[in-house]
């Protein structure tokens, strides 16, 4: 004996009727953890003007390393806050400002004056004074931040791990 | 005594009714030939992972991971909390075993067809473990937060930074926001405290349900071909004609090995001792040579010996392209021969791959291609270099050292692999050569022009000159007089 259609019908109904409810719900659900997730790919630009000291911590034709707090830190970064970079002086308000990170895997490149180059523990790249590249893997000169010399000071826009990707960079 | 005790079993399993299953396991019947030696390594990599599991959390209990904090708290349990340093010992170790275990029995799996029909879902359980545990291996890494961790996480976010388009942002996601800190850390750390771990033990009960259901693969015997319409009844035959219950004639040989590995295991974190941490993580100290751990060295060297333009492409799919091929495995190559003599490719396959992969490590554990930062000023001229040079001689190899040519040339054995040696340049080029190469560079290394005077060019040409073995006249120019005074 087949059951009735009309019992079928209403089983058939509340059960679908429960899956309609889940999926919404978990859709719903789904909807702030991803977004949560997903929040530091929200924000496109993370840069900001910083201050990195009087013109004269800076000898002309010289390059030296300056370091600045991260604008975006939160308060247990501790010292990961802290970034590297190197100056170049070249005269008056002139200036070159690099990114410590080697432009081929980001690690942290040393100046040595004698031989005026930049040279990359890692994986053996080496960049001239300018941040031209000189030798080895890396694919392109150094990385460059934008500066603006105010009142005697010198301020770099910069806020975020320079990688070949990045518009800005 | 022993009455009670069986009655307290009686209800549990009244209870929990599992030990109907727990005995149909024990007794289920495993192929002779398989109850080998060769079948140990899969089971030990299981309980490396439980004794993982549980060195894990104890170590959660005194672990901090906030950036601010994660290095002290590794130099605490190093020194000051009790056996805090065996038990960073024995994770840190028990990860390379696991590491290494895992690989031994892939190459196991592999070189006997065991991936072969039935058990494809088995082998694609096994690479998403794979996957699992070298993403442990890597979060891992980044929660020992000191420098290698921070400049590693660098090197992550550069190969990630480089994906077309949207890179910048999977950078950012990775990061957890715009540089390596406190976000960073906790996404590390959430990621190897809870989401791989939970995909690894749903992984490995699915890979041992598998097992468990398939049977475990036969000995393969040259001839004996699977083919789709006939395997499971030729298994079936094979398992009631010359079969063994698991319990105790496969698992004995299981037993022993995993207890010989522990025992290992905490013997070589007793004489190692825990991996690190190095340096607190501080970007500013950039006097750092940042390498990651063995297994990842291999990776590491394949980044600097790829030719520059094929990089960003093969960064990208090149594991892509490996991991589909390990998944994909099975469904390109589900039946046939299973015994390794019968299929030479893939033993070559093997033989190369662990070759490359060896051989890539090695290089990596001295990395030739890397200037080394310290030897302009560490490293001593050698004596006899100087002896009786003229002092316009002896200016130039002043200038080898204080120029850091001793960074990529090494004299004596002493100094950079990226360049060739300088003890026998005059045997190879003639003084113009000398000049020219130093001033406009080429074959990797800078041009010199710029940073040198001409006085300086001189003086370490005149040195330079100087450098051959005593029985070897230097190059000669043959458009240039062979007289004494002419240069050569």
């Amino acid at each position: 004996m087949s059951p009735s259609p009309e019992k079928t019908s209403r089983r058939s109904f509340l059960f679908s009727l429960g899956i309609a409810i889940n999926a919404v719900a978990v859709a719903l659900f789904a909807i702030p953890v991803v977004g949560y997730v997903l929040s530091p790919a929200r924000r496109f630009t993370w840069l900001d003007w910083i201050e990195l000291g009087a013109l004269t911590d800076y000898p002309e034709n010289q390059t030296r390393l300056a370091e600045y707090v991260n604008p975006f830190k939160k308060a247990w970064d501790g010292e990961t806050a802290k970034i590297p970079c190197w100056v170049r002086h070249l005269a008056g308000d002139e200036f070159q400002v690099f990114a410590i990170n080697c432009t081929h895997l980001g690690c942290p490149v040393r100046w040595f004056a004698e031989s005026e180059l930049f040279m990359c523990p890692c994986h053996g790249g080496v960049f001239y004074s300018d941040g031209r590249h000189a030798s080895g893997p890396p694919p392109r000169a150094l990385y460059q931040y934008k500066y603006k010399v105010e009142a005697g000071k010198l301020w770099i826009y910069a806020g975020r791990l320079p990688t070949l990707g990045q518009p800005q960079a | 005594m022993i009455d009670l005790l069986k009655s307290v079993g009686r209800w549990l399993d009244a209870r929990l009714q599992v030990g109907s299953t727990i005995a149909e396991v024990a007794a289920h019947p495993v192929p002779r030939s398989s109850a080998s030696w060769w079948y140990i390594f899969g089971s030990a990599t299981l309980v490396v992972f439980i004794l993982q599991v549980v060195t894990g959390i104890c170590l959660a209990t005194v672990y901090t991971p906030a950036a601010d904090r994660a290095w002290d708290s590794l130099i605490y349990l190093n020194y000051q909390q009790p056996l805090g340093w065996y038990l960073r010992a024995l994770h840190g170790w028990g990860s390379n075993f696991m590491v290494a275990l895992m690989f031994i029995h892939m190459i196991q799996v592999f070189l006997f067809g065991a991936y072969k029909f039935p058990r494809e879902l088995t082998w694609v359980a096994g690479c998403v473990l794979l996957l699992c545990t070298l993403g442990m291996a890597f979060t891992g890494q980044v929660l020992r937060f000191d420098q290698n961790a921070y400049w590693g996480l660098g090197i992550g976010a550069s190969i990630a930074g480089r994906t077309p388009i949207i890179g910048f942002k999977v950078v950012d996601l990775i990061l957890g926001g715009p540089i390596i800190a406190g976000e960073t850390l906790s996404r590390f750390f959430a990621l190897h405290v809870f989401v791989i771990p939970a995909l690894l033990i749903g992984f490995v009960g699915l890979h041992l349900f598998l097992v468990l259901r398939l049977g475990i693969n036969e000995w393969p015997m040259p001839g004996r071909i699977v083919k789709r319409n006939t395997y499971l009844q030729q298994y079936h035959e094979l398992v009631e004609a010359d079969g063994e219950p698991f319990m105790p004639f496969a698992a004995q040989k299981d037993l022993v090995f995993a207890g010989l590995i522990i025992l290992s295991l905490l013997v070589v974190a007793a004489v190692e001792g825990p991996i690190g941490p190095n340096g607190q993580p501080d970007p500013t100290i950039i006097q750092t040579v940042p390498r990651p751990d063995f297994f990842f060295l291999w990776l590491f060297s394949l980044f600097a010996l790829l030719p520059p333009w094929t990089e960003t492409v093969l960064m990208l799919t090149g594991p892509v392209a490996a991991i589909g091929l390990l998944f994909a495995l099975p469904f390109l190559s589900g039946t046939g021969e299973k015994s390794l003599l019968r299929r030479p490719f893939s033993v070559v396959i093997v033989i190369l791959v662990v070759t490359a992969i060896g051989t890539l490590t090695w290089l990596g554990t001295f990395s030739p291609w890397s200037p080394v930062m310290d030897a302009w000023s560490s490293a001593p001229t050698p004596v006899d270099y100087v002896k009786g040079r003229s002092p316009l001689e002896l200016q130039g190899a002043l200038l080898v050292q204080s120029k850091q040519c001793r960074n990529c040339h090494s004299l004596g054995g002493q100094g950079g692999m990226r360049g060739p040696a300088l003890d026998d340049t005059a045997t190879r080029l003639t003084r113009d050569q000398i000049v020219r190469q130093i001033i406009q560079g080429g074959g990797n290394m800078p041009a010199y022009g710029k940073n040198l005077t001409p006085a300086e060019v001189n003086a370490l040409v005149a040195f330079l000159s100087t450098m051959h073995p005593l029985n070897e006249p230097p190059a000669r120019d043959s458009a240039r007089p062979a007289v004494p005074g002419s240069g050569n």
